[in-house]
């Protein structure tokens, strides 16, 4: 009798050591605030468009958190769906075209003799990329402009187009080598190749 | 202890390392060439790392061999000089050599043949100058690395600097296949290079100096050995045995030192220091001779050439002239590489120009480089791993890059690979695997600029977010400000010092918020001042020359910005105690309000009380008892009616005056209602009009009699309201004998001149239509103009101006505006403020053009996605049109009078 009230004791003890513990590391190590959508929203490209359907890229990491597809994001396109699935441990599924299409990254361009200074752009660009005044021309500070295309509506006059910002020679990568699938179709073909050429 | 150069020094070892056939010899049977002048130079402006020069030339410039035709623009820039004298053709994108095969900018010289020199200015008293100075002038002589990067020198030699130099090493190992030039140079210009690396040697005083140069070179070696042997110099020549790639940087310091550049660092931060000998006789023609870098040796080899050889050549000369003179075969040309076969890259075209790093040019035949065999799958064997340099695990990287695992390629240090391709030359199973690293480099540098760009957006949408929710904030706060404060202060006397009291007392905890809200401000601007300034340090150090120029321009911004906070917060404590004053100002009206509240208090109740018995009055008609008594209230109302009236006007003087005009400005109100309203119809109705005009439908008559008696509706309510008085007794009357009037003679006139419009518009849609027509039918301009439409159209619109002119001309005399239709709102408000500045009314006009402009812009667009509705969309657009010849008629108008006017004056 008495071995076993000391087994339960014991045991009591123990639990009561181990939970103080964990209460402690609970407090201790406190993480604050929802670290997921943090996550979620790193991997976001920031484009800030809405073209997901919510007001900006943390919106739809919250939404992403709470359930939403993860192929909403155009601007982010197959890469950021790849990065979230990978995240989230979700199958990749390919980019909802209801949102739009995955398009080569583009900078707005005013065209600036054209503009009238009504300054609705300033107010539609939502990283604060256009600089103006009222009455004064306005322009686009091309290394801020994210490419969301919300300034082109609102302009009265249609003077801002969406330039493509193209390939140059600092910004080229290298291409991906086929891999094997693309050329190897019988495997001694090294030896043969090697006969022609002597 | 090296004191003779003879001796040779310990030489280490790195791992891994191949064989491949040298073919070194081909391009050393011949002497050096030096080939002609080509029809012209190209010159890129990005030959080095870092940011493209800045073309200091325009096109048609005369310039002489050795001026200086781009500037550095930025830290981590060069300098660009001319090759020869000529001059400038164009400066525009060609194609450059570079593996991608695009564009970039270049400045085109035209040769004159007579290759001048410039004045040259050597530095002949470098050893008395300070090092700073020298490091400028070799900056400006647009002298770079020309082993590979294209490094600039000065920047090399700065980072140098900052450790105490043991070794400073002098790269002659020329380990690639094929690739002779820095051997021809050694052998050409062995006094130059010598006394290149004694200019150096000074300028960074390193403990030891050694050339490092294989044992494939006995020629060089020994040219080497007597100079340094007749100079008694403390040079060392250390022979290393033939492997590549004994010239990587790393690996050559390896074999010299026996000491391995840790990862992520550079040689100086082991306080070694890597030159290039094409760089050291650079140096020295800069500095001794006064001759910026124009030319370079390199070598033209490949079996697709008859005379393979080296020579010297000027910068810009492009390559197809090279092949030219060394007599390339283009039928055994089968691949041309700029570099040597392991590290060059393919060139899809021969016009691109040699650069300062060009050290080779591989005319291949098919024998010699058989194109890649194809890949096929790893088999584990390891001789990758065995032959890499870089002491990596090149089948792990493979798999990791197949997989785009970049965060496990980082950790397994894909930045250590120098793409050397030792690993895809001794593969078995023919893997690109050098292809795959660089993609996956790429790859990598792409994704961390995305991120950095993207946590940029983040900021500034989050600093954006922030800003309006703090404005949205204020503009509620003052909302509620005005809001307590205006009811309290109009309409009931009572409320009005505890109201006026709050705002006042609010704004001292406003401004004391404020000036927190500044504290606050300061204290993070001083804590971002101290991060950047940190950040500066750090980039310092680490030669981060790129980053350095830009944050010292924050730290500035940042210090000024403080600056700025601490002023503002200076002149805040004067401001608070301002405030209580108003405040007592205010009270002292408070008790004359206190006895007003209690004369009302008393009025209303008598009122009330009153009230009552009148009622009962109404039910026993005959009490007297009660008409008394209502006699007696009467009287007492009276009295306290007396005191509230004589207590407010005591008050405040306007609020006696308040009542009466209360019931004027309400009339006033009411009539500025039905004006809008009676607008609003006008403009409904001509709207109306346009449509029907536009389809031409019968009812057109009908509309414009309502569209003409809206008018005269509105024009008399506006009429009535210049003349308030007059309006709030007869304002009924008149409108009602708006509605009834017949239509003058001033009508009858404005009808027949909207008539006369009308039919010019439609003159002018129909001449459009027919020009638009005849396009449409593909004939050409020619043939349009000759048809009579651009003449009728050109009348129609003459007319139509004619006839807006005429038409403002007596509406400015009438005093009100006859028409009104949309598209003539400018004008008729041009009417209506005749002293309205005439600068305004024309760049107002100029907008009007600007919006119809876009908007055609737009429809047009619209007609080309959605073609079923042209119809309505044509005439939309015909619509625009007419208004935007109406405004531009009108804009050509206005300017002509304001030069009238200026001309008057
Ligand atoms: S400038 Fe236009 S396209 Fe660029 S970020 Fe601003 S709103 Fe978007
Ligand atoms: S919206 Fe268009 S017209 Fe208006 S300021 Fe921007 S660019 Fe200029
Ligand atoms: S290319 Fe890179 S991985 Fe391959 S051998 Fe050279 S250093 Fe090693
Ligand atoms: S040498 Fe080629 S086959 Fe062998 S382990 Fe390396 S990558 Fe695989």
């Amino acid at each position: 009798m008495l071995t076993v009230l000391l087994a339960i004791g014991i045991l009591v003890l123990l639990s009561l050591i181990f939970g103080a513990i964990l209460g402690y590391a609970n407090v201790r190590f406190h993480v604050e605030g929802d670290p997921i959508v943090d996550q979620i929203d790193a991997l976001l490209p920031q484009t800030q468009c809405g073209q997901c359907g919510h007001p900006g890229c943390r919106p739809y990491a919250e939404a992403i958190a709470n359930g939403e597809a993860i192929n909403h994001c155009p601007p982010g396109g197959q890469a950021t769906i790849q990065a979230l699935a990978d995240l989230l441990d979700v199958e990749a599924i390919p980019l909802d075209g209801d949102h739009g299409t995955e398009t080569a990254k583009r900078v707005a361009v005013i065209r600036e003799d054209e503009c009238i200074g009504c300054t609705k752009c300033i107010q539609a660009c939502p990283v604060d990329a256009i600089l103006g005044a009222a009455k004064q021309m306005h322009t686009v500070i091309a290394d801020e402009c994210t490419g969301c295309d919300l300034c082109v509506e609102p302009c009265p006059v249609d003077c801002i187009d969406m330039v493509e910002v193209g390939v140059t020679a600092k910004t080229w990568s290298w291409d991906k080598p086929q891999g094997i699938a693309a050329t190897s179709i019988n495997i001694i073909a090294t030896d043969r190749q090697a006969e022609a050429v002597h | 202890m090296p004191t003779v150069n003879m001796q040779t020094a310990n030489i280490f070892s790195f791992h891994g390392g191949i064989h491949p056939p040298e073919n070194k010899t081909q391009s050393l049977q011949l002497p050096l060439g030096r080939p002609s002048l080509p029809n012209e130079l190209i010159l890129p402006l990005g030959q080095h790392i870092g940011q493209s020069s800045r073309p200091l030339v325009k096109v048609g410039d005369k310039v002489l061999k050795g001026e200086t035709i781009a500037i550095n623009n930025g830290f981590l820039s060069s300098f660009l000089h001319a090759p020869t004298s000529g001059t400038i053709t164009a400066i525009e994108e060609r194609l450059i050599a570079h593996p991608s095969g695009l564009s970039d900018l270049c400045i085109i010289l035209t040769p004159d043949g007579s290759d001048t020199w410039t004045k040259l200015e050597p530095l002949s008293h470098w050893q008395d100058i300070s090092k700073t100075d020298v490091l400028a002038y070799l900056s400006e002589m647009g002298i770079i690395g020309m082993g590979g990067a294209g490094f600039p020198t000065q920047v090399k030699l700065q980072g140098a600097y900052k450790n105490p130099l043991t070794h400073f090493i002098i790269n002659a190992a020329e380990c690639e296949p094929y690739i002779t030039a820095d051997d021809m140079l050694i052998r050409e210009k062995t006094l130059e290079l010598v006394l290149g690396i004694e200019i150096l040697q000074h300028l960074v005083q390193a403990d030891h100096v050694v050339i490092g140069i294989e044992d494939n070179k006995p020629t060089a070696i020994a040219a080497l050995r007597t100079v340094l042997n007749k100079r008694k110099s403390k040079i060392q020549v250390a022979v290393v045995p033939t492997k590549y790639p004994s010239g990587g940087e790393k690996q050559l310091i390896q074999l010299l030192t026996g000491k391995e550049v840790p990862s992520g660092q550079y040689p100086a931060d082991i306080g070694i220091l890597c030159q290039n000998v094409g760089t050291c006789v650079a140096v020295h023609d800069a500095i001794t001779l006064g001759k910026p870098l124009i030319s370079r040796f390199t070598t033209l080899t490949g079996d697709a050439l008859k005379n393979p050889q080296n020579v010297e050549v000027l910068l810009g000369t492009p390559v197809a002239h090279l092949l030219d003179y060394a007599e390339s075969e283009p039928k055994k040309l089968s691949r041309l590489i700029m570099g040597g076969p392991m590290m060059g890259y393919t060139l899809d075209s021969a016009a691109v120009p040699i650069v300062k790093t060009s050290n080779c040019i591989l005319a291949a035949s098919k024998k010699e480089l058989p194109p890649p065999a194809p890949e096929q799958a790893c088999i584990r064997c390891g001789m990758c791993e065995q032959a890499c340099p870089a002491s990596l695990l090149p089948q792990q990287l493979l798999w990791f890059s197949k997989s785009q695992e970049f965060e496990k390629a980082e950790h397994h240090n894909l930045f250590d690979c120098i793409e050397c391709g030792a690993c895809s030359y001794v593969c078995p199973s023919s893997i690109p695997l050098v292809q795959y690293y660089r993609h996956t480099k790429s790859s990598i540098r792409e994704a961390r600029e995305a991120t950095v760009k993207s946590d940029l957006a983040k900021q500034r949408f989050e600093a954006r977010k922030a800003r309006q929710d703090a404005e949205a904030a204020e503009k509620e706060a003052k909302r509620l400000a005005r809001q307590k404060a205006t009811p309290s202060k109009t309409t009931d006397e009572k409320k009005s010092a505890p109201a006026k009291a709050a705002p006042t007392a609010a704004a001292a905890p406003a401004t004391t918020d404020e000036s927190k809200k500044l504290k606050v401000d300061i204290a993070i601007g001083k804590s971002k001042l101290k991060k950047l300034e940190k950040q500066l340090l750090e980039a310092q150090e680490n030669e981060h020359v790129e980053d350095i120029n830009s944050l010292q321009l924050q730290v500035t911004d940042q210090e000024k910005a403080i600056a700025l906070l601490e002023e503002q917060l200076a002149q805040m404590p004067s401001a608070t105690p301002a405030a209580p004053a108003v405040n007592t100002a205010k009270a002292s009206t408070a008790p004359v309000n206190d006895e007003l509240k209690k004369a009302k208090v008393d009025v209303a109740l008598i009122g009330v009380k009153l009230k009552k018995l009148q009622k009962q009055l109404i039910e026993t008609p005959d009490d007297q008892e009660l008409k008394d008594k209502i006699n007696a209230f009467e009287t007492d109302l009276k009295a306290a009616q007396d005191t509230v009236s004589r207590l407010s006007a005591t008050t405040e003087s306007h609020t006696a005056a308040s009542e009466p005009k209360a019931a004027a400005s309400d009339e006033l109100k009411k009539l500025k209602i039905d004006a809008a309203i009676a607008k609003a119809a006008v403009k409904k109705v001509e709207k109306a009009l346009k449509k029907a005009e536009e389809i031409n439908a019968p009812e057109i008559e009908a509309i414009r009699q309502q569209l003409k008696e809206a008018q005269q509706r509105a024009d008399d309510l506006e009429k009535a309201l210049a003349n308030p008085e007059a309006a709030s007794q007869n304002a009924e009357a008149q409108t009602k004998k708006a509605d009834a009037a017949p239509n003058n003679v001033d009508a009858d006139a404005a009808k027949k001149r909207k008539i006369d419009l009308a039919i010019a518009k439609a003159g002018i849609k129909k001449a459009e239509k027919n020009i638009q027509l005849l396009q449409e039918q593909g004939k050409d301009e020619a043939e349009i103009n000759a048809s009579e439409w651009p003449s009728k159209l050109k009348e129609a619109q003459e007319k139509l101006a004619a006839l807006e002119a005429e038409e403002s001309a007596p509406a400015t005399a009438v005093s009100a505006p006859v028409e009104k239709t949309a598209d003539t709102v400018a004008q008729s408000e041009v009417k209506a403020e005749p002293e309205m500045d005439l600068a305004t009314q024309i760049k107002k006009e100029k907008i009007a053009v600007a919006l119809a402009k876009a908007q055609i812009n737009k429809l047009n667009k619209r007609l080309e996605s959605t073609p079923e509705d042209a119809d309505s969309i044509n005439q939309e657009i015909n619509a625009t049109q007419q208004r935007l010849q109406r405004a531009e008629a009108l804009l050509e108008k206005l300017i002509h009078s304001q030069t009238n006017m200026q001309e008057n004056r």
